[in-house]
């Protein structure tokens, strides 16, 4: 059976103008340049990268909710890139979002009944309202909360309360793709845990196929079978979770990998190599490999040839570098997985 | 290293005793901060740990004396050098806010102002406190600018706050909060908006700065991961009280209070196996209006007996262990049992069943 979506050649170009009437283009933000990756029925992909990566992006590009600038997406097999109307409603159908911030995507003045019940109504099932009553605290249920807590509004619930309310409305219409924008990281610590649990007992469940996007790597190899790192609008390193974390070969996820703090008081180590420098503008990417500028091993190579995402030699992961790490570097920069 | 929080040998450079603050609002009392002690011995890092509403930020703004202007209900000692700070005017208490004791905000874009140059604004934070001219004033700017990590100084300096990045504005308020050479330095969640390597260098720049210029620092954070690196004791505070603390050392190799259990197992490993299910703690923290009868943390407890609904813990001393103390009404040998099972992999159920206590204190 062929991949649930298949992303190929991904691009989004964002205008940079200037001037408010007559307004000139003056460059362009490249969020996202060029990003190919599948996504297999009922696995869970995560997409880990920082502030600006493309990676939040990339998904709005696959639910349709922004229009691409050039590449294609398939679902199940039929290419939805340009779709429209009563076709894209149709596909929105099998796609849903779950947003980052619980406070912003619930509409305050309606219960949170109506704001479940908003899928139906607009795809038109369950049109008898008892019937759909009856859904929705169903629903409710699923995700743990009070379905007597019907009629009530979202202020009258805590953050992660909150983010339930969104789980739920995400799943009424039975959804094959949910896509997951940094679901949790607005929440405390504890209440982290609680919304992650009942999102990998739904996924079981209901045999959904998971797209999980979030900065924190922990959280991201918790909850995925395979990760794509993002960098300034490409996919650096894509493959299992315990190939990437046990043995990333991109300089870039080692970086990242290191840089986690752990809590273990043992094993603090003040040595381990860190990344200088921020990211670099996406309006301005660097030529070839974009993390040259920052790269440890950067040779004279990356920055005149484009390293492409292949398996190289021995490799566990398809990996967009022309110099992977090798073990022992990995044991220098402190990834504690390594070996 | 030993646990100095409570009560050491060595004279504190900052001493909280039985802190309490209360603000009276229009639904009631809001007991923020509900008697916490605590010290921070010059040169050392102290972590506070708690989730949003545990009273973390509130204890820490009142020892700078900013919840003042809220109308708030101080009462307790906050003794910095032996000056009891909660007695002191509002203009004594500026003397010292920035000077000796200097804070850093969660948020760097908000706490820059927008219309001024980064550098202006540090040229204002040295000349507030020493009497120096403007020239010269610029001039440590731009030396603070360079100790913090920021490429070429003196040209930055004169840059806007919308021209630095965010690990760049992070290092300015930094800088800023390093313009008198504080004695204390308290950093208020100083990574969470930022990036995993931002955040990375940030914390490494703290401890180095802290190595170089022997400064307390209090850390205040929701993540364990930042305070195992950087702080030698670490006070867990939950619904406005500390109701663990110890070194940094202990609190991660023998926990003791259930809250803080819940914390370590909520939150997933980079290593280890996958199939290692979260331990999320049930419920959401309580309302510093209505707090719950007995120990405010039972509601959500899973190990919680009948007595526990109604007594009401106090910080005792862990027995065996001089510096660690634990709010908590389970007996030592349940607390070593329930977390020898968690280590093991067990639920909160099963662990009830291996040390003999009855479940939800039916």
């Amino acid at each position: 059976m062929s991949a649930l979506v298949e992303v190929r050649d991904l691009v989004k170009h964002f205008p940079l103008t200037r001037g408010i009437v007559l307004q000139r283009r003056f460059g362009e933000v490249k969020a996202v340049d060029g990003v190919s990756f599948d996504i297999e029925r009922g696995e869970t992909l995560g997409i880990v990268g920082e502030t600006g990566c493309g990676k939040s992006t990339t998904a709005r590009l696959i639910m349709r909710l922004l229009e691409s600038t050039s590449g294609s997406i398939k679902y199940e097999g039929r290419d939805i890139t340009r779709v429209k109307g009563a076709e894209l409603k149709a596909i929105r159908r099998d796609m849903q979002m779950i947003f980052q911030d619980p406070y912003s995507s619930l509409n305050p003045r309606k219960t949170v009944g109506s704001i479940i019940s908003e899928p139906f109504i607009i795809h038109r099932v369950e049109s008898d309202k008892a019937a759909r009553k009856l859904a929705v605290q169903e629903l409710m249920e699923t995700v743990g909360l009070n379905p007597e807590h019907y009629n009530r509004f979202p202020h009258e619930f805590s953050g992660g309360q909150r983010q339930r309310i969104g789980v739920a409305r995400a799943l009424a219409l039975k959804p094959k793709l949910l896509i997951a924008d940094e679901p949790v990281s607005a929440l405390d610590v504890s209440i982290q845990a609680q919304v992650l649990n009942l999102l990998r007992d739904l996924q079981r469940r209901f045999g959904l196929t998971v797209v999980f996007i979030a900065h924190d790597l922990s959280v991201v190899r918790h909850m995925c079978d395979r990760v794509a790192v993002m960098y300034l609008g490409k996919v650096v390193e894509l493959g299992g979770g315990d190939a990437l974390y046990g043995a990333p070969q991109h300089p870039y996820t080692g970086a990242l990998l290191a840089a986690v703090p752990v809590p273990d008081p043992a094993r603090h180590h003040t040595e381990r190599r860190l990344l200088t420098g921020d990211v670099p503008s996406p309006a301005n990417p660097p030529k070839a490999c974009r993390f040259h500028t920052r790269c440890p091993k950067a040779q004279e190579r990356c920055s005149v040839e484009e390293p492409l995402l292949r398996v190289p030699e021995g490799g566990r992961t398809e990996v967009a570098c022309h110099f992977p790490l090798t073990e022992g570097e990995l044991a220098q920069m402190g990834v504690r997985s390594a070996g | 290293m030993s646990s100095r929080t409570l009560a050491g040998t060595s004279e504190p450079l900052l001493r909280v005793e039985d802190l309490h603050v209360e603000f009276h609002t229009e639904d009631g009392v809001v007991h923020a901060v509900d008697g916490i002690t605590y010290q921070v011995l010059p040169g050392g890092t102290l972590g506070i740990v708690g989730e949003s509403g545990s009273g973390k930020t509130v204890s820490s703004l009142t020892t700078m004396g900013l919840t003042r202007p809220q109308g708030a209900h101080i009462s307790g000692r906050i003794l910095f050098e032996g000056r009891d700070l909660v007695t002191l005017s509002d203009a004594e208490m500026r003397k010292i806010r920035g000077n000796d004791i200097a804070m850093v905000f969660q948020d760097p874009l908000s706490s820059l102002h927008p219309f001024y140059k980064v550098g202006a604004q540090l040229i204002e934070a040295v000349r507030a406190h020493n009497d120096v001219s403007k020239s010269t004033a610029r001039e440590r700017a731009v030396d603070l600018l360079g100790l913090v990590g920021i490429p070429d100084p003196a040209r930055r300096i004169d840059d806007y706050p919308h021209e630095f990045s965010g690990g760049m504005r992070q290092r300015a308020m930094i800088a800023m909060a390093l313009a008198n050479e504080p004695k204390l330095l308290i950093a208020d969640e100083p990574t969470t908006a930022l990036d995993v390597t931002v955040q990375a260098q940030i914390l490494a720049l703290m401890e180095r700065l802290q190595r170089e210029l022997g400064m307390a620092i209090v850390i205040i954070t929701h993540d364990l991961g930042v305070v195992a690196e950087l702080a030698d004791d670490i006070a867990v505070m939950y619904a406005g009280r500390i109701v663990e603390t110890t070194s940094a050392e202990r609190l991660f190799e023998s926990p003791q209070h259930p809250y803080t259990w819940g914390l370590l197992k909520s939150i997933p490993s980079l290593e280890g196996s996958r199939e290692r299910e979260l331990v999320p703690i049930p419920g959401s923290p309580p309302s510093l209006i209505s707090r719950p009868r007995g120990c405010h943390f039972h509601p959500r407890c899973a190990y919680v007996q009948p007595e526990h609904k109604v007594v009401d813990p106090h910080l005792e001393q862990v027995p065996g262990e001089p510096d660690h103390h634990v709010a908590c009404l389970l007996s030592p040998e349940e607390r070593r049992g329930l977390w020898h099972a968690l280590q093991e992999g067990r639920t909160p159920h099963e662990a009830i069943e291996t040390v003999g206590l009855q479940e939800g204190g039916a």
